[in-house]
């Protein structure tokens, strides 16, 4: 039978809107910026042909350098911390407060929609050393450790950033992680429990087992955000101090409207995109060896 | 409101097993003692940064330098409030960003859906090519975008005004839509709508008719993850909005603390307060619906 299901008009009705729309504001740039890469300038002052100059650039640049391996860096911890907290968040809500979730579950998200800038400000002055310290050194003073200068200094400064991501993300990735954990059939967790399996051998053998796909999805979906981190840091540290905890999100942006190149602004563009497919790509590879095996 | 926000509980939550229920030993209290600790820990992490805030905004900046700031303000200077709605312009930005956010979520749910539709529930060659060059969206950062598109909306001459901002979250927030709309109408049987057309109604028709009531509350979730991330955009907003009179929230937010932050902090922890309180009485309201939603996903509701 020949389906309605295959009516041309209406496929073009229906899908035509959307993917002109995606055509031209999407599918468009992209092309249009992988053309930018093989050109110096900016839309103001004109462009001139460079060749491969930005990728040999790109590939010697100290900067770039240091932007990728902050971005990995903070990509890899984040993603780790993220469905690993909001694993056990979870399985909190699930397992341990079951029925008397719903209150706990929606406090630990809200975070989760306030506006990165609020937050990064918020968090400013929570790690504030000067004038005055802030809560967190007023802590560390009381229990009798020194005042720390947090964003003074790289290291302590990537400390205070992946706090407060966790902090503004956890409960993101405990309500999803929570969906997927309340697709595990009740008659599964009661057979293995009449067949003796307790706390520990329940969660081994049984639901880790099958919250595996929804931890993987939350891994991927973790690393696609988090190696395109940029307001949280913008607004928290501007990439410093000095460029230590530069994103290459945010090393773009810089190289753009700072200074004004676009061929190499693009160039940056680039590697963060194959970075997000590559990521995509190997997980998704791993993971389908993983399930047929 | 626990009972409200709890999903159905036939298909949802575990059900508590009524012999553990009844047993309310000593033991038991003990072995629950550590839930306790664990909601008791989440709570101050949750909420002392906030409650820190909300009593920092109310300080005299005399307080900031001579007090600690943990200690509670002395007089609860409100005015810090108004003064950061008048130098942080906080009625333009909450303007802008309404203005950007609200004709975006409507584009994106309208044109999400119905190629979420087309590409699931319709069948045609080459649709798998179309969903995965979608799908390709997804991962697109939105700096592979920002330039062409600065370039474009400069030459359109629309940079001063908030189209660009609108177009873009349109294009960029379509693909996840169309992938979450498409996960949703799989789990729907063709022959729904097939029967549907068999009473005389076009296809176009039964998806209004019969496809998009169906998938209400998937809709609705995903309206409320793309407002979530429109409404708190900060590159595209600096970018294509970066005039004064056109910033967002965020960027208006942004813009106050490099101006004024350092100079005075009650004002600037006033109007992070105002921001936050903003969406938290939006999140109130919608909270219930936020949790549901997200959940349901995984129910096929």
């Amino acid at each position: 039978m020949k389906s309605v299901l295959g009516d041309r008009r209406a496929i073009a009705i229906l899908l035509g809107p959307a993917l002109l729309v995606y055509t031209l504001a999407m599918l468009v740039p992209v092309v249009w910026s992988l053309g930018y890469t093989f050109f110096k300038g900016n839309a103001l002052e004109g462009f001139r042909f460079a060749g491969f100059d930005n990728f040999a650039r790109l590939v010697a640049d100290p900067d770039v350098h240091e932007a990728f391996t902050f971005t990995v860096k903070y990509a890899v911890l984040m993603s780790l911390g993220q469905v690993v907290v909001g694993y056990a968040l979870a399985l909190f809500y699930v397992f341990v407060l079951r029925r008397l979730s719903s209150f706990v579950r929606t406090l630990v998200f809200f975070p989760v929609v306030i506006p990165t800038v609020a937050i990064a400000l918020l968090y400013q002055k929570l790690f504030q050393s000067a004038p005055r310290d802030g809560v967190v050194n007023e802590l560390l003073v009381n229990v009798g450790l020194g005042s720390v200068d947090w964003l003074g200094a790289g290291d302590t400064a990537f400390v205070v950033i992946i706090v407060m991501d966790l902090w503004r993300s956890m409960g993101f990735y405990g309500v999803l992680i929570y969906a997927g954990l309340l697709d595990i059939p009740e008659d599964i967790l009661e057979s293995a429990r009449l067949d003796g399996a307790r706390r520990w051998s329940l969660f081994r053998h049984i639901v880790l087992p099958l919250s595996l796909p929804i931890l993987l999805s939350s891994v991927i979906f973790s690393l696609n955000g988090t190696i395109k981190v940029f307001d949280s840091v913008l607004a928290l540290t501007n990439g410093g101090p000095g460029t230590s905890n530069t994103p290459l999100t945010l090393y773009m942006y810089r190289t753009a409207f700072a200074y004004g190149d676009y061929g190499y602004g693009s160039t940056i563009a680039l590697l963060l995109t194959i970075m997000c497919f590559a990521v995509t790509v190997v997980i998704f590879r791993s993971a389908r060896r993983d399930i047929t095996a | 409101m626990a009972t409200l926000t709890d999903p159905p509980p036939t298909r949802t939550a575990p059900p508590v097993r009524p012999y553990r229920r009844r047993r309310r030993s000593a033991g038991e209290l003990v072995r629950r003692a550590p839930v306790g600790i664990g909601i008791a820990v989440l709570l101050v992490i949750e909420l002392y940064p906030l409650f820190w805030l909300f009593m920092n905004s109310l300080k005299s900046s005399q307080e900031f330098i001579s007090t600690p700031s943990w200690a509670l303000p002395t007089e609860f200077r409100w005015d810090n409030y108004a003064t950061a709605w008048e130098t942080g312009s906080l009625a333009t930005t909450i303007r802008n960003s309404v203005v950007a956010t609200v004709p975006s979520l409507l584009l994106i749910i309208l044109l999400g859906v119905a190629a979420g539709f087309a590409l699931e529930v319709m069948v045609w060659k080459g649709r798998n090519t179309v969903l995965l060059t979608v799908l390709a969206g997804i991962m697109i950062p939105g700096q592979m975008i920002l330039l062409p598109l600065f370039t474009i909306y400069f030459n359109l001459d629309l940079t001063g005004t908030l189209w660009p901002l609108i177009i873009t979250y349109t294009a960029h927030g379509l693909p996840l839509t169309v992938l979450m709309m498409a996960t949703y109408f799989r789990a729907i049987p063709r022959e729904i709508f097939e029967a549907s057309t068999i009473d005389g109604a076009s296809i176009v028709r039964s998806f209004f008719s019969i496809g998009f009531p169906m998938v209400r509350n998937a809709v609705f979730t995903v309206a409320l993850v793309q407002f979530f991330l429109i409404w708190n955009d900060l590159l595209f907003a600096i970018t294509f909005a970066n005039r004064k009179d056109l910033n967002t929230i965020q960027a208006g937010l942004l813009n106050f603390s490099g101006e004024y932050g350092a100079l005075d902090y009650g004002p600037l922890m006033a109007a992070i307060c105002i921001t936050v309180t903003g969406v938290l009485v939006l999140y109130l309201f919608l909270n219930q619906r936020i949790m549901q939603g997200l959940t349901a996903g995984s129910i096929k509701g």
